[in-house]
């Protein structure tokens, strides 16, 4: 094993990138993703690939589109305000079925909002913003190691699949740095057969996202559709301490994080608590959220945003168990003193039973 | 066929039978007099002369144009509304070999794709634009376009363009001349065999701007819409000449073909095992880790000051040393509006064990370089802690008597020293006079990580040194 390097997420998501094969990036910059689009602008010209700093984020999502449509590893970084204008780009990259990486690193909204970190990109990034039947394939890294291995996964994910791959990592973890050991450079890869690479063999290659006839529309949908079913296999999470747990705290990304403190404080005041954190949010781990249901008493979701994931968990819990929600939001993060003090107010004759019951008919 | 030449048999750039097309596929889907027909002939003969069918890639846009592909034999690219341009940006940036054409309509060009157009021309992007100009949105019935004239009717200038409400009809040919990088921009006319002939030189040109590598070429078209103009076909080709051509002058706007020379190849791409060397590189030099001859680590470090005092190299600096001591470490910036002015803070942590979470939230260590940080973050700090504040004493209404609380001027210090800068060693020194977990060696790795000058390092060490023998002098209160 290489030594480990000291590096941002950012830094260590874009290098990873170029270690997977990533020889193209179009990028508008934002606060915090702007790190991964100067990395590009440094690494690429020496890796000799492309970088090219787009007119908007709109552009570069549809220069996304023209690089992957020729059988480039190609991505882009942005985070909420830009990922907001890129979704037309996601909804036909997703529709011509092709492959590509998308960081977006989370930041607070809704509108301008802040840059500090927030996770209220879950509905437009996991359940889709763009129009149309389609869904993106999203990783959600919690370390710097997870910014790296994660992209490359990304990368793999999005050939395997033909279809968008986002790594959705909340501002902490493209800011902070941490020791990581970068993966090793995936040597070069046969560029796939429906490529339009300007060449005879490839000459009659079509990118397209239109079908005109509703019989072909609705056959695309169903592949679509079949795909994605396929890629539930993809599904991957972390289980910390759940094996005795009566309890489950589900976090992803830095609450993840901050969770694993709670577990231990929790378990410190008697609380036998584990922790679930979803590495993939589409597609979602549901089959374990289903397995844990059944040996637990209950599920808190600690989420920055106003409740998003949470849904997911109460559609996989499918109303057998209380699952309680807390939340910071505005770029706070929630800290484990917090969580646990609320973890441990929610005694079954607590005052806020009530609202535990409603909640729970979601 | 004894006894005739066949002056013009069909381009081999056209599929014999459109099979791609759901209906009649021996027909096209234009309507009787459409231009586009007239336009796909012309440019599949220039490509047939110049040879280039096998290496060209059609970049269609949304509009009557999007079936190309039904009928070109070509690399297809279908690009969203507006957005040919950027796709045509990247298919001639990641295949540089590539003849690009990017044919688009009114609306998608000089509408909703106008920034898209704007910067790519800019660029002096070396691909070929065919922006088809037919007054008109011909594929959604008849709306108006940015090139309507002025007082023409349409389905939403009901009672015709009006230069207060709607603008004037755009002139993308002589805007884009304007810039400083387009290397051919003609506007020509398909209203009769004189201008078709006219047309077909200026695409000749312009695809040889391109094959040349010479960079960005773009010909507008006013073509006509028999069908949504409500005109027959040779009324349709008499608008085109008797009123665009008023509203859109035709002739070259800019040739730039002289004066420019052709573009340099990109560099090859460098080999995996290089690439590999040049990202996961020379980073950590030197022996590491640095073991430990300490107990077991697991301090949450919060260094908060103004911005500008250093803080986030600071936390930066101990985190890596950190790692270089074989800890677990992280470090988190508050990297928000704190970072333009007013306070900063960072999260730093080092643990013998995995970091769980790298938000310091109940620090065991407070470092505050100013006073507004100490009176922020004090009563966050876990009792037992420390806090090093940098000041001669605490304020006195700003104390805990469960902390162990160590004043040292580390800004006065650093003055002694001649650069204010390194205020923030001073205080790493005293912090780890009182905290020793991190080996000397370790510390010089991570300076060096961060600090690119021989005599900076050495200004650094001095101010470690300072801070340790500050502290070491120091009594502190408990």
């Amino acid at each position: 094993m290489s030594a480990p390097v000291f590096l941002k997420g950012n830094e260590a998501l874009l290098r990873s990138a170029i270690l997977a094969g990533c020889r193209a990036f179009f990028g508008y910059p934002i606060t915090p993703a702007s790190e991964i689009t100067e990395a590009a602008a440094y690494w690429m010209p020496l890796v000799g690939g492309v970088f090219l700093q787009a007119e908007s984020e709109v552009a570069a999502i549809n220069m996304v589109y023209g690089a992957a449509a020729t059988g480039t590893r190609v991505m882009t970084a942005s985070s909420g305000p830009g990922i907001s204008l890129m979704q037309e780009g996601f909804s036909y990259l997703a529709g011509a079925e092709l492959p590509c990486v998308i960081a977006d690193i989370t930041r607070g909204g809704p509108g301008l909002g802040n840059i500090s970190p927030e996770q209220s990109d879950y509905f437009q990034v996991v359940k889709g913003g763009g129009h149309g039947c389609y869904r993106n394939l999203v990783l959600a890294p919690a370390s710097v190691q997870e910014m790296a291995d994660l992209t490359v996964l990304a990368f793999e994910l999005a050939d395997r699949y033909r279809n968008p791959v986002v790594v959705m990592a909340d501002g902490c973890i493209g800011q902070m740095m941490e020791p990581v050991v970068l993966p090793k450079a995936v040597s070069e890869r046969e560029p796939p057969s429906w490529a339009v690479m300007a060449t005879a063999a490839t000459r009659r290659n079509l990118i397209t996202s239109i079908h005109l006839l509703n019989d072909d529309l609705e056959r695309h949908n169903r592949a679509l559709e079949a795909k994605y079913r396929r890629a539930q296999i993809e599904a991957r999470w972390e289980n910390w301490r759940t094996e005795d747990a009566d309890f489950i705290l589900m976090g992803y990304g830095i609450v993840g994080r901050v969770l694993k403190a709670v577990t231990e404080r929790l378990r410190k005041k008697g609380v036998k608590a584990g922790l679930l954190r979803p590495i993939t949010l589409f597609p979602f781990p549901t089959e374990e959220i289903r397995r844990l249901r059944d040996q637990v008493k209950g599920f808190l979701v600690v989420e920055m945003s106003t409740g998003q994931m949470v849904e997911d968990v109460r559609l996989a819990v499918e109303g057998v168990r209380p699952v309680e929600f807390y939340s910071r939001l505005g770029g706070n993060v929630p800290t484990a003193e917090e969580i646990t003090d609320y973890a441990l107010s929610m005694a079954p004759q607590s005052a806020r039973q009530e609202e535990r019951l409603w909640m729970a008919m979601f | 066929m004894d006894g005739y030449v066949l002056a013009q048999a069909r381009s081999q750039c056209f599929y014999p039978r459109f099979e791609r097309k759901p209906e009649s596929p021996e027909s096209t889907h234009y309507c009787p007099g459409c231009g586009h027909g007239i336009l796909h002939k012309l440019i599949a003969r220039v490509l047939d002369e110049f040879g280039v069918q096998d290496r060209t890639v059609f970049v269609s846009p949304v509009g009557c144009s999007v079936f190309a592909y039904y009928y070109f034999d070509l690399g297809h690219v279908q690009a969203a509304h507006g957005r040919a341009s950027a796709v045509a940006t990247a298919i001639k940036r990641t295949r540089p070999d590539s003849v690009v054409l990017c044919y688009q309509g009114d609306g998608d060009l000089a509408a909703i794709g106008t920034a898209e157009i704007l910067h790519a021309a800019n660029r002096g992007e070396p691909f070929t634009v065919f922006f088809v100009n037919n007054a008109i949105y011909g594929m959604t019935g008849g709306q108006a376009a940015p090139t309507t004239p002025l007082a023409a009717v349409s389905t939403t200038t009901p009672y015709g363009r009006s230069a207060l409400n709607d603008g004037y009809p755009l002139k993308m040919a002589e805007l884009l001349a304007s810039l400083e990088a387009p290397v051919y921009v003609e506007r020509v006319a398909l209203g009769n065999g004189k201008q078709i002939t006219a047309a077909w030189r200026a695409i000749r040109t312009a695809i040889d701007v391109q094959r040349r590598g010479l960079g960005f070429s773009f010909i507008e078209v006013l073509s006509p819409c028999p069908t949504v103009w409500k005109l027959t076909p040779v009324e349709a080709q008499k608008r085109v000449r008797d009123e665009l051509t008023k509203v859109f002058p035709l002739g070259v706007k800019c040739d730039r073909r002289r004066q420019t020379v052709p573009r340099s190849q990109p560099p090859a791409a460098l080999p995996a095992d290089q690439v590999e060397v040049l990202l996961r590189g020379a980073e950590a030099e030197g022996e590491w880790p640095h073991p430990l001859a300490c107990q077991p680590v697991d301090v949450r470090l919060k260094i908060a000051g103004f911005g500008g005092q250093g803080i986030q190299l600071l936390g930066e600096v101990i985190a890596q040393a950190g790692m270089y001591a074989g800890l677990h470490v992280s470090w988190l910036p508050s990297y928000g509006p704190e970072m333009r002015s007013g306070t900063s803070n960072a999260s730093v942590r080092l643990s013998t064990n995995e970091v769980d979470s790298p938000v310091v939230s109940r620090p065991t260590h407070l470092i505050a370089l100013n006073e507004p940080s100490l009176r922020k973050f004090l009563a966050s700090v876990e009792p037992g802690g420390m806090v090093f504040y940098n000041n001669e004493s605490f304020p006195t209404d700003c104390v805990r008597s469960d902390l162990e609380l160590v004043a040292v001027p580390f800004t006065q210090q650093a003055d002694r020293l001649g650069d204010p800068r390194v205020a923030n060693m001073v205080a790493l020194g005293a912090w780890l006079e009182r905290v020793p977990c991190l080996p000397d060696g370790a510390l010089e790795l991570a300076l060096k990580a961060h600090v690119k000058s021989e005599s900076l390092i050495a200004l650094n060490r001095e101010a470690i040194q300072q801070g340790r023998l500050l502290c070491a002098q120091r009594r502190y209160r408990t």
